[in-house]
């Protein structure tokens, strides 16, 4: 059987598309068959609910009088530095930002926090936020400090932009020294007493689609409590790693860069988090329907967290020296029954992505197309996938002073 | 090595007599004041939070009532406060008591006051601020 994002858009519309999450049509799966499942079920959603690397929004908070550049000054949300280096009025605040006190790992481990994640939170929760800003001025923009509040009513353009969310399979962190690390992956108990990992599984969006078949640029997607776009591939997507029979990848693979309006979103979707000893990031609620098109599609969403497996990787020696080394693979399932075995050795998981609020994301997201309030896009341009020769690289280090030398 | 909070309460004739630093240079404790309230003339309040091999600890506590000093243990609790909680597990980890759990049906956090012991590990490690240490007295 083949159907087309334009047929079941018309049933949706109808209020009468067969809807199902990424973990329901397992059980579909199970009792009618791939082909009977993939005959009655138009779309499966997917979600989760986890910290995502690389984040960030984007504002135009409008001008004061007299009128004011920041671009090219200094502007700061609740004291957490915010980028100026656009048009008059507009910025970007990052979400790993921290204001320029913050003690950092001075005071061992750091606390961080607030940061440009918080401040985010804080806008998406309807806070005034105070915003500083300092400017040169010019004749056609005079003013040259501003020391006000804000809130997210106000703004303009207030824009979720986020150039990494949605890892595809991620590292099960552990740490074999002598004393507790603290890492993106959270805090690692010495000698491999805990492993940390970080990723939905069966729900999770792209090991829901492995080889990106479904989406592309232009996707529309449930994020941070409403709707958002793909905008592209994110940061640092790697597709063409080893994959399962299945086409899994069995170490992180593809990434997605999203937007979306950020005034439509909710807190409960959207938060702060404060890793101790690391930083602040954004963790998200991102979810994405699959529309299904064909068996093989219904196939890969059929995915189960037993036939997920992610690389075990220790944090405080071979992560940071960048060295390849993994020290054993485990499945998602085992990795969520709260023990795994590596090298003989018993070690209890914990977990970084919530499984709980990612169910809750394709739920809604179900309801949603169920409702007929949310139609499926076609992707505009696809993404680079495992037979593009597209990945991700390391930096060639080449130190500034050896060019000095060479002129 | 033991770590002991306490609240210490001084007769108003101790208010002048550097204490605290004694604890520190004589009796060896590294002391770490949380909260203290002195006024001339009237008794003086302080938490503290003593660290050090439980010998001297115990020799520090001694000392000070010795001295006249009114010492009680410190009532803590740890509270987790769910609204915050985003129930993604990383707490589970560092619970020596399983005091934190996790019902693997929702995948939704617990916590049993009951078995806690506030060693508060887990404090360090949730990053949404759901993990909370109140303070009686």
């Amino acid at each position: 059987m083949t159907r087309t994002i334009q047929e079941i858009n018309a049933k949706i519309k109808q209020g009468r598309a067969v809807v199902c999450t990424a973990e329901e049509i397992i059980q579909v799966v199970r009792e009618k068959g791939v082909k009977q499942a993939a005959a009655t079920v138009d779309v499966v959603t997917t979600g989760t609910f986890a910290p995502m690397c690389s984040s960030g929004a984007y504002f135009n908070v409008g001008h004061a009088l007299p009128r004011m550049k920041m671009g090219g000054g200094r502007v700061t949300l609740n004291e957490v530095p915010a980028y100026a280096g656009f048009a008059a009025v507009d910025i970007l605040m990052g979400a790993t930002a921290i204001p320029d006190d913050d003690p950092r790992n001075k005071v061992f481990p750091g606390k961080f926090a607030y940061g440009g994640a918080h401040v985010i939170e804080d806008l998406v929760a309807g806070k005034d936020v105070r915003l500083t800003a300092s400017a040169y001025g010019t004749d056609c923009y005079p003013r040259k400090t501003l020391d006000t509040w804000i809130r997210l009513a106000d703004l303009n353009e207030a824009v979720l932009f986020n150039m990494r969310n949605a890892y595809q399979n991620y590292n099960v962190a552990v740490n074999l020294s002598e004393r507790v690390i603290y890492t993106y992956m959270g805090v690692l108990q010495p000698r491999m007493r805990n492993a940390n990992y970080c990723t939905a599984g069966q729900l999770s969006p792209l090991l829901n689609d492995p080889y990106y078949r479904t989406l592309g640029v232009g996707t529309r997607i449930f994020l941070g409590g409403g709707e958002g776009f793909v905008v592209g591939h994110g940061t640092q997507h790697n597709p063409g790693v080893r994959r399962s029979e299945k086409g899994l990848p069995q170490v992180p693979a593809g990434t997605l860069a999203v937007t979306g309006d950020l005034k439509k979103m909710n807190p409960r979707w959207l938060r702060g988090a404060s890793f101790t000893g690391y930083g602040v990031t954004l963790t998200l609620g991102l979810g994405i329907p699959i529309p299904i098109l064909d068996e093989e599609t219904l196939e890969f969403a059929a995915v189960s967290d037993a036939e997920i497996t992610a690389p075990v990787v220790d944090y405080s020696e071979a992560y940071p020296h960048g060295r390849a080394e993994i020290l054993g693979e485990v499945t998602v399932a085992q990795l969520k029954s709260g023990e795994i075995t590596v090298n003989g050795k018993k070690v209890i998981t914990a977990g970084l992505s919530s499984y709980a609020r990612a169910r809750e994301v394709a739920l809604i997201l179900k309801s949603w197309i169920e409702a007929g309030t949310f139609l499926l896009t076609e992707p505009v341009a696809p993404l680079p996938s495992a037979d593009s020769g597209y990945r991700f690289k390391p930096l060639p280090e080449r130190p500034w002073e050896r060019l000095q030398e060479a002129v | 090595m033991a770590k002991r909070k306490v609240v210490l309460n001084f007769p108003p004739h101790l208010i002048d007599q550097p204490i605290t630093y004694r604890l520190v240079a004589e009796q060896g404790l590294k002391v770490n004041i949380l909260r203290a309230r002195i006024t001339p003339k009237e008794w003086g309040n302080m938490v503290v939070e003593m660290n050090g091999d439980k010998a001297r600890v115990e020799a520090g506590l001694r000392f000070l009532a010795d001295l006249g000093v009114e010492v009680e243990p410190l009532a803590e609790e740890v509270r987790w406060q769910e609204e915050r909680c985003i129930h993604c597990t990383a707490c589970l980890a560092p619970c020596p008591t399983q005091a934190l759990y996790v019902d693997r049906a929702s995948m939704t956090v617990g916590f049993d006051g009951e078995k806690c012991i506030a060693c508060e590990l887990c404090l360090n490690v949730c990053p949404y601020g759901a993990m909370e240490i109140a303070v009686e007295k």
